[in-house]
């Protein structure tokens, strides 16, 4: 198996809040068109690593860099523009505005046109709307949601709401998605769904980091699996290593267990 | 729909010349309207960023002494043993001056501020108003102090063919009033409609998932402020050329609060709602002129205000655009194509 091209490279990151160490020297990269699983115990500091990716939060030390780019010191919207785009887990759509309002904010990279020729209406202004207002309703159907487009997002169910959420990282094209445990609270059925749904996304072209709790889940979708505990890296590799290796069972069940 | 009311309600006002000849009626509209083009710059900020400038009116005055100076002139000593003497220039000029040096100061202020938002934007506002009073009361050289510029020429404008013609009657100034809020009204309109308007209020809702998605904060809500300041400046002017009277009380606190209460009872956040509120509390000192004594008449703004927000919280037109046209939005048998206020609007975009 050849290794595809490094998009995302970690080295050497630390966090620390004041005397509390949430990440110590993490090393780990991500290569283009992978599905790489970020797993670990709660406090792990898996949601850490994703805030300090997309720029959400500094390193203490370490650097971060998205295909060449260093990401030290830009914003979080710097780092959306090259591509690198997010979801929450809890924050994940803007609740007061339609579904299909949603996919039209989460489209801004798409929808970028001078403020003199937005104000006046010009035709590119016009056509640059006409296209956005397609590409949404794509989007919209692309994830399933069609007949809840025009629903506020807020009087959704909670996985549905979680669609929402990809959709809206969907609209701003991204070449490489993270996503922070995005089947958290959905069903047996609706996390299948979305499995494959990441894998269209994935088939797409689309990059992608995952943090997730779901083992089972973990497990059928990850090319690649980095295991965090208490801040470091404890582990990584296929998933049928990970699952196999003892220092990750101990990690997750304590001493004692023999098999997960 | 939105656009036929809207063409409507222009219809209508342009109207209103040709049947009301009472003088006190006409210049009562003619500051109304003024002040609705300022409600309506507070709107954008305020209904579309949700940041509170409670030092609005700070805009509306520099709007108005710039244009008055520069039509005036001045001689005035600046800091660094400066001296500036200018020669009056036209008053369309200092219309356009004052909108770029309000928006300037917009640039300014939303600079300072907008890096930690919410209740700093509000100090920093409040602060800045005053310190413009201030700096009118006291730099007597330029401003004339409390003594008042007096004299400001009223606004002429160059028609191709027909020569110049200046403002001077009510009539006149009726109608500048109108196209200078109307073209306010479409710029805001247009403005909220693009995809700033849309980064706008992701920002207010949810910023942090807005930012994820590549929206930039500090300019997005920066580019309203000076858009929403440049158009205060604008009407400052009107009203500096119109009552061709000004002195530092224009930047009294008490006409922010009526902006605010404007925007807020009419519905902020809603294009219409500053001109809803604008016409009742412009046009309640009139009515009520006759029957209360001044004092009495904020105890009866009060009243009106707390007695419609208690009916329609969400100020008078998204209440009731709510109420015709969003009806079943909440039931959840509904057709899948609920209705939405918004959706008519970006039909109309």
């Amino acid at each position: 198996m050849t290794a595809p091209a490094i998009a995302l490279k970690v080295e050497q990151v630390a966090v620390r809040f004041g005397g509390l160490v949430a990440l110590s020297d993490m090393n780990f990269t991500v290569g283009e068109g992978e599905i790489v699983s970020l797993i670990g115990p709660n406090g792990a500091g898996k949601t850490t690593a994703f805030n300090v990716v997309t720029g959400f939060l500094e390193p203490t030390h370490g650097a971060v860099s998205y295909r060449g780019t260093a990401l030290n010191g830009l914003k979080p919207h710097q780092i959306a523009d090259l591509g690198l785009i997010r979801t929450f887990q809890r924050t994940s759509v803007f609740r007061n505005d339609t579904v299909y309002d949603n996919l039209l904010v989460g489209l801004h990279r798409q929808g970028r046109v001078s403020l003199l020729e937005a104000i006046l209406g010009l035709p590119r202004a016009r056509s640059s709307q006409r296209r956005l207002k397609e590409r949404a309703s794509e989007l919209v159907e692309w994830v399933g949601l069609e007949r809840r487009a025009h629903d506020l997002a807020g009087s959704l169910s909670y996985g549905e709401q979680r669609l929402v959420g990809v959709a809206l990282a969907l609209a701003a094209e991204p070449s490489m998605l993270l996503l922070d445990e995005p089947v958290s609270g959905m069903n047996a059925s609706e996390t299948h769904t979305f499995v494959q749904l990441i894998r269209n996304i994935r088939n797409r072209g689309v990059t992608i980091l995952l943090v997730e709790h779901d083992m089972p889940m973990v497990m059928s979708v990850s090319d690649r699996i980095v295991v965090l505990n208490y801040g470091r890296i404890i582990a990584e590799g296929q998933p049928d290593e990970i699952r196999n290796n003892p220092v990750v069972i101990e990690a997750y069940l304590g001493q004692g267990a023999t098999r997960a | 729909m939105r656009t036929g009311i809207a063409i409507l309600t222009v219809v209508a006002f342009a109207s209103v010349p040709l049947w009301l000849r009472d003088p006190y009626l006409m210049n009562a509209l003619i500051t109304t309207g003024i002040f609705i083009i300022g409600a309506m710059s507070l709107n954008l900020l305020l209904g579309f960023t949700g940041q509170l400038s409670l030092g609005h009116i700070a805009f509306f005055g520099i709007g108005a002494y710039v244009s008055a100076l520069t039509s005036l002139g001045f001689d005035a000593g600046m800091p660094f043993g400066f001296r500036i003497v200018h020669e009056p220039w036209p008053p369309i000029v200092g219309f356009v001056l004052a909108i770029v040096i309000a928006g300037f100061c917009g640039y300014l202020v939303g600079l300072l501020s907008f890096r930690v938002r919410g209740a700093y934007f509000v100090i920093v506002t409040i602060s800045f108003a005053e310190v413009v009073r201030l700096v009118a009361l006291n730099w007597v050289e330029l401003t004339q102090g409390p003594l008042a510029l007096t004299n400001i020429p009223s606004i002429t404008i160059g028609l191709p063919g027909l020569g110049d013609l200046t403002l001077r009657t009510k009539l006149q100034n009726y109608y500048l009033v109108l196209a200078v809020a109307v073209v306010a009204y479409v710029l805001i309109s247009r403005l909220v409609h693009s995809h700033f308007g849309r980064a706008m209020r992701g920002l207010m809702e949810n910023e942090t998932l807005a930012v994820s998605v590549g929206i930039d904060v500090t300019k997005t809500l920066t580019l309203a402020a000076v858009i929403s300041a440049g158009i205060a400046g604008a009407a400052g002017s009107l009203y500096a050329h119109y009552i061709r009277i000004i002195d530092p009380e224009v930047f009294a606190f008490i006409n922010t609060v009526t902006m605010v209460i404007m925007v807020i009872t009419g519905g902020k956040g809603s294009l219409a709602g500053p001109v809803v509120g604008g016409m009742i509390f412009g046009l309640l000192p009139v009515f009520l002129r006759p029957i209360m004594a001044p004092e009495a008449q904020w105890i009866a703004y009060g009243g009106v205000l707390i007695v419609i927000l208690f009916v329609l919280p969400r100020g008078i037109v998204p209440s009731l655009a709510q109420r015709f046209t969003w009806r079943g939005s909440r039931a959840e048998t509904v057709a899948p194509v609920a209705f939405s206020k918004r959706d008519a609007a970006k039909e109309h975009a």
